[in-house]
């Protein structure tokens, strides 16, 4: 065994103790489950997410309306999502997460489109799974369907702007729209149950740390997949990438005039 | 390099990344959240209790497994059967310039 080898290995067996002693617990990270949030806290995260649930149905419906081949596409975007967050996969702290591969949908169909498919999949697996909860929908969605697709917006039409090839904008856009998503369940959970000491802040850090550890290979996996399924897509679906402007950066025309000049 | 090639390179690191875990963190418990969260919370706020409970749970681990599975299943069912329906067509089209 060379001594390059050797020196990678004590460095693993090394980060692996520092993750041990540094959170020793195991984590606590994935939905926030039914009745775990206090009620006030329950209802104003439902109230925050309603209006982004109906800017979402009404962004649906307007690409729908408007490229009727698309539909397929966004059933595929939703199924995307769907399976990833059905696989709990295990991670270094030594305790397993999800990812929730909302990312895709937000590069293809924008953020909004996303929470309603979020919220979807978390309906389904609060009633049949009682994974997440009814109670707790709304501050799950926040973080699932409008934070985590918004980060991840904002970065894929920044590196656009700035020139980054596609895979390298999708993957960054899908990992950190994914580490986004738990660390604001982290500051959700914080503030519903500050610390005695240190307050909301000391909390929200306390997740935040197991959660960022937890996460992010889960992240990093989240990302690799969605550079394949973009990779495939602008293979075999060039036509249908090119009516949401994936490879141009242009926005999806929202009125028929415009789609008829497009 | 070809695009196979190139996503069955991406694919390897994802499951290194899934099962490299389970192999250098052996003395884990990969436990899920949900048993665990109780207590998470109940060091920060002793009296804290849950006021909704689920409508309903899967009976058993086995039942909920199967449900997760049932989930993973439909929906990678539909992704692959949108991404072969994508690459008949793509080379139909192919065909027909030709």
């Amino acid at each position: 065994m060379g001594m390059s080898k050797l020196k990678n290995i004590g460095l693993l067996i090394a980060y692996v103790l520092a993750v041990y002693i540094v959170f020793p617990n195991n984590a606590y990270a994935m939905h926030i489950m039914e009745g775990f949030l206090p009620f006030n806290w329950a209802a104003f995260w439902w109230i925050a997410m309603i209006p982004f649930v109906i800017a979402g149905v009404r962004s649906i419906k307007a690409t729908v309306t408007l490229h009727p081949s698309l539909k397929m596409l966004l059933g595929m975007a939703g199924a995307f999502a769907f399976v990833l967050s059905a696989m709990k996969i295990p991670s270094v702290t030594g305790s397993c997460s999800h990812p929730t591969g909302v990312g895709l949908g937000t590069i293809l169909f924008g953020p909004t489109a996303m929470t309603v498919l979020g919220m979807i999949v978390l309906i389904f697996q609060a009633l049949l799974l009682a994974h997440g909860g009814i109670t707790t929908l709304g501050a799950n969605t926040f973080s699932m369907g409008i934070v985590g697709p918004f980060i991840s917006y904002g970065i894929y039409k920044g590196c656009q702007k700035l020139g980054a090839p596609l895979w390298l904008s999708v993957f960054l856009s899908a990992t950190l729209g994914d580490l986004m998503t738990y660390i604001t369940t982290s500051f959700q959970l914080g503030l519903a149950f500050p610390a005695a000491t240190g307050g909301v802040m000391a909390s929200v850090l306390k997740f935040m740390g197991i959660f960022a550890f937890t996460q992010l290979p889960l992240a990093i996996s989240e990302g690799i997949l969605t550079v394949l399924v973009i990779n495939i897509l602008s293979t075999y679906s060039q036509k249908e990438l090119g009516l949401l402007g994936v490879f141009t950066g242009r926005e999806l025309p929202t009125s028929k005039q415009e789609a008829k000049q497009a | 390099m070809k695009p196979v090639v190139k996503n069955g390179i991406l694919l390897l690191i994802v499951v290194v990344l899934a099962f490299g875990p389970l192999i250098i963190t052996r003395r884990g418990e990969f436990a899920g959240a949900d048993d665990q969260a109780e207590q998470a919370i109940s060091t920060i706020d002793a009296n804290y209790k849950p006021w909704f409970r689920p409508l309903w749970e899967p009976p058993s681990g086995e039942v909920e497994s199967f449900l997760f599975a049932l989930q993973a299943a439909l929906g990678s069912g539909f992704v692959f059967y949108y991404i072969g329906y994508s690459k008949g067509k793509h080379s139909v089209s192919k065909k027909d310039q030709v």
